[in-house]
């Protein structure tokens, strides 16, 4: 079983999304965490979901990244444990410095909400390993800030070093002006950090996990952190608070580009209808 | 003291105000007569309406709570009850479209979660003017963004709802906005401030000037000088209102409270008077105590500030600290602001002054009008005008593409997109998929289906029968999808009841919408009434919008409108001989003419719902999409669009004239696709049901071919019709 946490900030509206996620469909166990908690040792992957944290006043994620548990998240990030950020968890991530670049105004200046197409660009990660380099999901998105932005350097370096893990396309997996629903630059739609760890998206993989819903693609990356846990060479070497000292642990982590790709699956109900756990 | 002028400041006449001097047996103070202003309002006080309103049926096996209350509930089963509303929000939205709209959003969630139940749900029924006109235009953007923005921030999905325009609308926009909530049956909690001692808390927000006198404003009528009235208009905070529903929430998983209200019209003083007279007793509070935003506010001004994101919580007597307690854990603010007693009297104090003491009924029971009504000879005019003479378009398939290009038909995506409607994962059948949204029920089979209706122009030509299409056509919605009509929530948005005409509408659009609701067995469980919809003197069209509640036993059976397969027969139930152009969208898009009067028949109504949802309910069913606005030629070309497929029409022998059949909007028919092996047991199901039915044709191709009339490709109708409304908004 692996044990996950979903942060709450004020204004965070889909904890309970997620919670259903994991507990009714992945039959894991989860626990709210409230944002003034300050230690997470307890769990092996936090989720940031998404929602209006502090009303988005200031910012999206700017307050929020102030947030007493923010220190820890950034502790247990350090040490090598799984952070996934959706929509403004990934606004927040990006204020944290956890992961590169911004979240800006979408370029229509409107509030989107629809079912998008999203390329996978890695697989080798633990939030796609489930997943094979060029498969399209999909997944709604419902954002009003969610147009990537990073300088050139910070964009080319992630680039480079497989970062980006989802790009928004048309059905086929081609690159559309018309498939990218908010101007984000190279039509990003999530990354990871340098080491792996740390995962943001502006798409809701919770929102679809079931058929009924209208797609269950969101599982793809739900199940991949499975995966890499009931895989004993993928699982991330974590130092508890009251063990050995907070380094960083860069060896537990698989690097970009040779970590263990599964077989290709089909884009349609290879991970099945939801409710049944790996 | 008491002068013409501070009447018309609190909108009360002379002889009102004899009468609460006759009732006090003494001039009312200045905060009294603000108080008696805002709750002899006709948003508060239902002075013109409340009469007829009686009229409406109001008890089912299901309803649990009627009107009355903040909102009514209908059980659901499994332990489970809706609770749901609708309210306007037309004068602030016309005066500052986006926080007027967004605290209409803001008002009507309040009004659920005080009822205990977690707000699911959000839909919005809108009417603006033509949007070639700029004030419209800026009305429209603003109005759409406010409520968009308000309802994604609370993380409540917009999953339905409507958009009309027409030009009576101009500068006095309707903004309905419904709520509905999900609560264990057992817990549904009341407003009853009662007994002794116990203790008044002000939470959420804090009170400062805004929206003082927003109750007396909604019911007046608007002119050149309602521009001033911007300070009236209330600013909402949706991220309060997010933490105060979940602290309220939490709040009642204890034992600490007996009572909650919202401050929504008349803040303060609507609150404390409906809480104090629900619980027959009484209630004092001393204005000292209620923490504000600005500096040297009056007893007046509290009392009456309509400030947003604010509760009343009647906590029992030694519950103080843990309520604060909760509130804090959510970083808001509560006051005790004063105490429940038993003398039947609403006691404000400044210090230790009273500044306004009156027995809570004299509040209550404002005066009822039941005024005389009167059909103009306009009117008889307009119904009995000669639609017999009408040109027959040269080129019907244009004449399609013209009405798909309406923007009261036209796709609704550039408004819907801008919902977060997938937010509460419970969104099966989202906005556009079907007549009706459809949400599940986690943790079991069920499902509700949602839907708003009202037309305004079937309304205008006949208040009688458009009353009932309004309900009619909510029901046959949620039907479409599979869903038994259970109940309904309704806003009366009218001009001024004042004038004979006016009231004629309003009494006839009641008396049809409650014999249509007798008619189908679903009570009116909670309402809304938004009079004085006028500007310089002219009325909006009479436009009471139907809020319906569908439930499905089996969320699996549940019906979409889209054409699902090649090869599927399509079929006609109901009135398959409907005729007449009076009153359609057709007549007033291609040929300019507002006239002539829709018609119904209640009986064939109730059957042809009954067998739509028994075939749905036996799995005969593809696809549903009821014939209304637009009539057969649209309900066919929409499902088409959503499913990628064409269809291969031929219309019956005795249909001579091919506008009248292809868009007349004749009620009480629904297209119906089936596979042709379901075919035959439909056709045996209609004849147990007695409800006419005809095969038109079939599902297939990528063209909508009916006869020799029409032949268009989907993609061109598609494309046509999704950009509509953009286009509009961008021409200019």
């Amino acid at each position: 079983m692996i044990r996950f946490g979903v942060i709450v900030f004020p204004g965070t509206n889909c904890d309970a999304d997620t919670f259903h996620a994991i507990d009714a469909v992945m039959k894991q166990p989860v626990e709210y965490i409230w944002h003034q908690e300050a230690s997470l040792d307890r769990f092996d992957c936090l989720i940031l979901p998404g929602g209006f944290s502090y009303g988005d006043h200031l910012r999206a994620g700017a307050i929020a990244r102030f947030s007493p548990v923010m220190q820890a998240v950034e502790r247990f990030a350090e040490a090598g444990g799984l952070v996934l950020g959706i929509c403004n968890g990934f606004q927040i991530l990006t204020e944290a410095g956890l992961l590169p670049g911004a979240l800006l105004r979408n370029d229509a200046l409107q509030f989107r909400c629809k079912w998008v197409d999203l390329r996978v660009e890695n697989a080798a990660t633990p939030f796609t390993s489930l997943c094979h380099s060029g498969q399209v999901l999909r997944m709604p998105i419902a954002h009003g800030d969610g147009r990537y932005f990073a300088d050139p350097d910070t964009l080319r370096r992630i680039e480079e070093n497989g970062q980006v893990l989802l790009r928004y396309c048309a059905p086929d997996g081609r690159l559309t002006e018309e498939s990218n629903p908010n101007g984000s630059l190279n039509a990003i739609a999530g990354i990871c950090n340098d080491r792996r760890n740390v995962f943001g998206l502006m798409p809701h993989p919770e929102r679809c996990v079931e058929p009924a819903l209208g797609g269950a693609d969101g599982l793809y990356v739900l199940k991949s952190i499975l995966d890499n846990f009931a895989d004993p060479a993928k699982v991330p070497v974590r130092h508890h608070a009251g063990g050995a000292p907070a380094g960083r642990d860069e060896s537990s982590l698989p690097e970009g580009g040779d970590g263990a790709i599964l077989p290709p699956r089909s884009s349609n109900g290879a991970l099945g209808s939801g409710g049944s756990g790996r | 003291m008491v002068d013409s002028k501070v009447l018309a400041e609190v909108a009360l006449t002379k002889e009102e105000f004899d009468l609460i001097v006759e009732k006090l047996r003494r001039e009312p103070t200045l905060v009294e007569l603000g108080m008696f202003g805002a709750m002899w309002s006709e948003h508060c006080g239902y002075k013109n309406s409340k009469l007829l309103l009686r009229a409406f049926p109001t008890e089912s096996s299901r309803v649990l709570q009627g009107p009355g209350e903040n909102a009514g509930a209908i059980d659901i089963g499994d332990g489970l009850a809706v609770v749901m509303k609708v309210e306007s929000h037309n004068h602030p939205s016309a005066i500052e479209p986006y926080q007027g709209a967004a605290t209409g959003v803001g008002g009507i969630v309040r009004d659920i979660f005080t009822m205990g139940a977690r707000p699911i749900a959000l839909l919005d029924s809108l009417r603006f003017g033509p949007l070639d006109q700029p004030r419209n235009r800026y009305l429209f953007s603003g109005v759409v963004a406010g409520i968009g923005d308000y309802g994604n921030c609370i993380g409540v999905p917009t999953v339905g709802g409507e958009v009309f325009f027409a030009d009576s609308y101009s500068n006095n926009p309707l903004v309905n906005a419904m709520c509905v909530g999900l609560i264990d049956s057992s817990s549904i909690v009341t407003s009853r401030a009662s007994g002794v001692g116990n203790v008044l808390m002000l939470v959420g927000a804090d009170t400062g000037r805004d929206g003082i006198h927003g109750a007396t404003f909604a019911s007046v009528e608007l002119n050149e000088k309602s521009e001033e009235r911007r300070p009236a208009v209330q600013v909402g905070n949706p991220f309060m209102e997010k933490l105060l529903i979940e602290a309220c929430l939490e709040l009642l998983k204890h034992d600490y409270v007996v009572g909650m209200q919202d401050l929504g019209a008349a803040g303060i003083t609507s609150s404390i008077v409906e809480s104090a007279s629900k619980g027959s007793a009484g209630v004092e509070i001393d204005v000292l105590k209620v923490s504000r935003r600005e500096a040297n506010m009056t007893p007046y001004e509290v009392v009456l500030s309509e400030s947003q994101e604010r509760m009343l919580i009647i906590a029992r007597k030694g519950c103080e600290e843990k309520v604060k307690a909760v509130f804090d854990h959510w970083g808001l603010h509560s006051d005790v602001i004063g105490h429940v007693t038993d003398d039947g009297m609403v006691r404000v104090k400044e210090g230790p002054s009273v500044v306004a003491e009156i027995p809570s009924q004299y509040l209550t029971e404002p005066p009822l009008y039941r005024r005389q009504g009167l059909k103009t000879g306009h009117l008889e005019m307009l119904q009995s005008f000669d639609l017999s003479r009408l040109a027959e378009p040269a080129d019907l398939s244009q004449a399609l593409l013209t009405l798909l290009a309406s923007p009261n038909i036209a796709s609704k995506r550039c408004v819907y997109q801008q919902y977060d409607h997938t937010v509460q994962t419970n969104t099966l059948v989202a906005p556009g998929e079907a007549d009706a949204a459809v949400l599940g029920i986690k943790g079991t089979d069920k499902a509700i289906s949602l839907a708003t209706d009202g037309n305004g122009r079937y309304v205008y030509l006949d208040p009688y029968i458009g009353g009932a299409i309004a309900v009619c056509e909510a029901a046959r919605n949620v039907v479409c999808t599979g869903a038994e009509p259970l109940a309904i929530t309704d806003c009366l948005n009218f001009g001024n009841p004042e004038k004979p005409e006016i009231f004629y509408q309003l009494e006839q659009a009641v008396l049809g919408m409650a014999d249509a609701c007798r008619a189908l067995g679903t009570p009116v469980v909670s309402g809304n009434v938004s009079l004085y919809n006028e500007t310089n003197g002219e009325a909006v069209d009479p436009t009471p919008v139907v809020g319906m509640l569908g439930l499905i036993e089996n969320v699996d059976r549940r019906c979409t409108l889209r054409f699902k397969h090649e090869g599927d027969a399509i079929v006609l139930i109901g009135d398959v001989r409907g005729v007449g152009l009076g009153a359609s969208e057709y007549l007033a898009v291609y040929h300019g003419i507002v006239a002539g009067r829709p018609s119904l028949d209640l009986e064939m109504e109730r059957r042809v719902q009954n067998l739509c949802l028994a075939a749905i309910r036996q799995g005969l069913v593809s696809s549903a999409h009821d014939c209304s606005i637009g009539g057969i030629a649209i309900s066919l070309a929409v499902s088409g669009i959503f499913g990628g497929l064409g269809a291969r029409i031929e219309p019956p022998r005795e249909a001579t004239n091919p506008s009248e059949w292809l868009f007349n909007e004749a009620q009480s028919r629904i297209v119906l696709t089936v596979k042709s092996a379901n075919l035959r047991p439909l056709a045996k199901l209609a004849g147990d049901l007695s409800v006419p039915l005809a095969v038109l044709g079939e599902v297939g191709g990528d063209r909508l071919l009916i006869g020799s009339w029409i032949d268009l490709p989907v993609a061109q109708m598609a494309a046509i019709w999704d950009q509509a409304i953009a286009k509009q908004l961008s021409n200019h």
